[in-house]
């Protein structure tokens, strides 16, 4: 039987974090996933959890240490947001190209400036192409849930990669929902214990991790991670199975919400899917044909999948909750665009920029881009394809 | 009452307004609801007016925006009656609950207008007289229940003696004057 709680979206990945109990957390705290940190380490002085938590001096110094930790043997995550992970960068693709497997909870927020707190993916779109897996959630729920999938994925021997588990700033992880979590004796089981092939306080196998490599033989290094990238795929699917059956909760590359006889679709991530959700139902009372398609791994980045779940319908807006500054559109924008391109759909596609520093979505906003999606499926692009929503005027 | 009720709160940071809209979340979760309770956060700092909001269901909540038409509104602090908006989309059906020492006479014409009932409470003397310190969140989380009726007052009421009792496992004054400020507001609000 499930635990029926309410919690917060940080409260909720905090409980995963105690579940999971790894060895090692390195964090410097940054709003607004600071809580995560201080919920671990409130668990820590209260007996119920037994990692090592690593108090640094910036967020290079908790991605350089978390480096260490995993490459020593040790199962190691760490918390971020915005400016935070931006901090990490270099270190990032350390973590990726030496294949550890380091979980990483990412709370969605601007990055400056103007300085703001607020939601927003420019941080981990930043990161997209850093080597990381990444994952998204709508809600606390899916937050919990996929952290409790994370080590999985990222720890499988065909895959060998660190994980970004992200979630929207303040609009989940400061709201309190109800939530279901999933009792220690079926989570204990289902994560396991870290059991790495290769690791540096091994005795009996010297090795040494970062080293440089030559022309000879870089590039073979670099298609070995871009290889683990595409195994990622078929183990993110296996995992979900697996959690099914101790969760009864279904996940895939995306969820597709009323999507099947669909004319016209919204693709987007994160929290405002549970808003466009509300806004497809009162447009198929009205006998509207609008679906979603919500996008939950972006890395690996599933364009082959999600073309497919969209050949059928007539236009489609992709959401960007985030700004690519290329004068071009975001960056789901971008991919799946060409996804849809290589898939010859022949849908008409716009771009949308929303809520960037927190701005809010709200269900009338979704449904008037169904209402332009509509418009532009009778009547042709006579807009730009690359537009904001919600902006002042 | 009706399937989903939304209720606005304002404050000014520091008073406790956000922690009023989680515990009401929670007291709501107890009796089997589906609840959402979130702040909205601007500059942070002691004084500055903050939103917080609470959805209360039968169903599960799916939408994520701030709320814009509440059922209900909660205004802790009256002097941002001249600086905020309060009564913004509340519903005329609804009702507006401000923490004031003030008549409603006195208050109306700072309410744009707003059709819908209004609710007062002196939450300073609820607190004076049960907790000997100012904390108003407490009655207001107790009169917005009246007001509102998203839940039995009685049921209420034994909720908060539950989470208070274990909140409160060391300090059993506290407990005591928390109920009696509770009880005491369900009385005062008019």
């Amino acid at each position: 039987m499930a635990i029926k709680e309410r919690m917060s979206g940080n409260e909720a990945v905090a409980y995963a974090m105690k579940q999971i109990n790894p060895d090692v957390m390195p964090a410097f705290p940054i709003t607004p996933s600071t809580e995560l940190p201080q919920f671990v380490a409130n668990y820590i002085a209260n007996g119920e959890m037994d990692t090592e938590f690593i108090p640094v001096e910036s967020e290079h110094s908790s991605m350089s240490a978390a480096i260490g930790a995993e490459a020593a043997g040790a199962r190691t995550m760490t918390a971020t947001s915005s400016c935070g992970l931006a901090l990490m960068w270099e270190v990032l693709y350390v973590a990726a190209s030496n294949r550890l497997p380091i979980a990483m909870a990412v709370v969605n927020r601007a990055l400056s400036g103007p300085i703001n707190i607020n939601a927003e993916h420019s941080d981990s779109m930043g990161a997209r192409d850093s080597g990381w897996l990444q994952i998204y959630a709508e809600n606390n729920q899916e937050a919990y849930d996929n952290f409790l999938q994370a080590y999985r994925i990222a720890e499988h021997k065909n895959v060998k990669l660190p994980i970004m588990i992200c979630q929207d700033g303040f609009i989940t992880s400061h709201a309190v929902e109800n939530i279901e979590l999933i009792e220690d004796e079926l989570v204990k089981p289902f994560v396991g214990e870290y059991n790495p092939e290769h690791y540096l306080l091994n005795p009996e196998e010297k090795m040494s991790v970062g080293p440089y490599a030559v022309s000879n033989y870089c590039m073979e290094a670099k298609k070995a991670q871009a290889v683990a990238m595409e195994n990622a795929k078929e183990v993110i699917l296996d995992v979900a199975k697996e959690f099914e059956q101790i969760s009864g909760r279904k996940y895939g590359f995306f969820e597709e919400y009323r999507l099947d006889d669909a004319d016209y679709a919204i693709v987007a991530i994160g929290s405002a899917c549970g808003t466009i959700k509300d806004a497809v139902d009162e447009l198929r009372e009205q006998g509207m044909k609008v679906g979603l398609l919500k996008v939950r791994v972006f890395r690996p980045f599933p364009g082959e999948e999600m073309a497919e779940a969209l050949r059928h319908v007539k236009s489609i807006a992709i959401m960007d909750r985030c700004e690519g500054y290329n004068a071009n559109g975001g960056p789901l924008g971008a991919e799946l665009t060409a996804a849809l391109y290589r898939a010859k759909c022949n849908a008409e596609v716009i771009n949308l920029v929303y809520g960037l520093s927190g701005r809010d979505l709200r269900v009338q906003d979704a449904k008037a881009i169904y209402e332009d999606l509509a418009d532009i499926a009778a009547n042709g692009l006579k807009d730009s394809h690359y537009r904001y929503i919600g902006l002042r005027e | 009452m009706s399937e989903l009720t939304e209720i606005r709160w304002h404050g000014r940071g520091g008073q406790g307004a956000k922690t009023a809209a989680l515990l009401l979340a929670d007291v709501a979760f107890n009796i089997g609801k589906h609840v959402q309770g979130f702040p909205e956060y601007g500059p942070e700092r002691m004084g500055a007016p903050i939103t917080a909001y609470d959805r209360i269901s039968d169903k599960p909540i799916r939408v994520h925006s701030n709320i814009y038409e509440p059922d209900f509104v909660v205004v802790v602090d009256e002097t941002l009656l001249h600086a905020v908006n309060v009564t913004a989309g509340l519903k005329k059906e609804g009702a507006i609950l401000i923490n004031t020492s003030a008549t409603k006479e006195e208050l109306i014409p700072l309410l744009n207008g707003y059709e819908g009932k209004v609710f007062t409470i002196d939450a300073r003397k609820v607190c004076m007289e049960t907790l000997g310190k100012y904390f108003p969140n407490t009655p207001m989380l107790a009169a917005i229940v009246k007001v509102s009726g998203v839940m039995d007052t009685e049921v209420f009421l034994q909720q908060m003696e539950e989470s208070l009792k274990h909140k409160f496992a060391k300090k059993p004054e506290v407990l005591d004057g928390n109920m009696k400020a509770l009880k005491l507001a369900l009385e005062e609000v008019k």
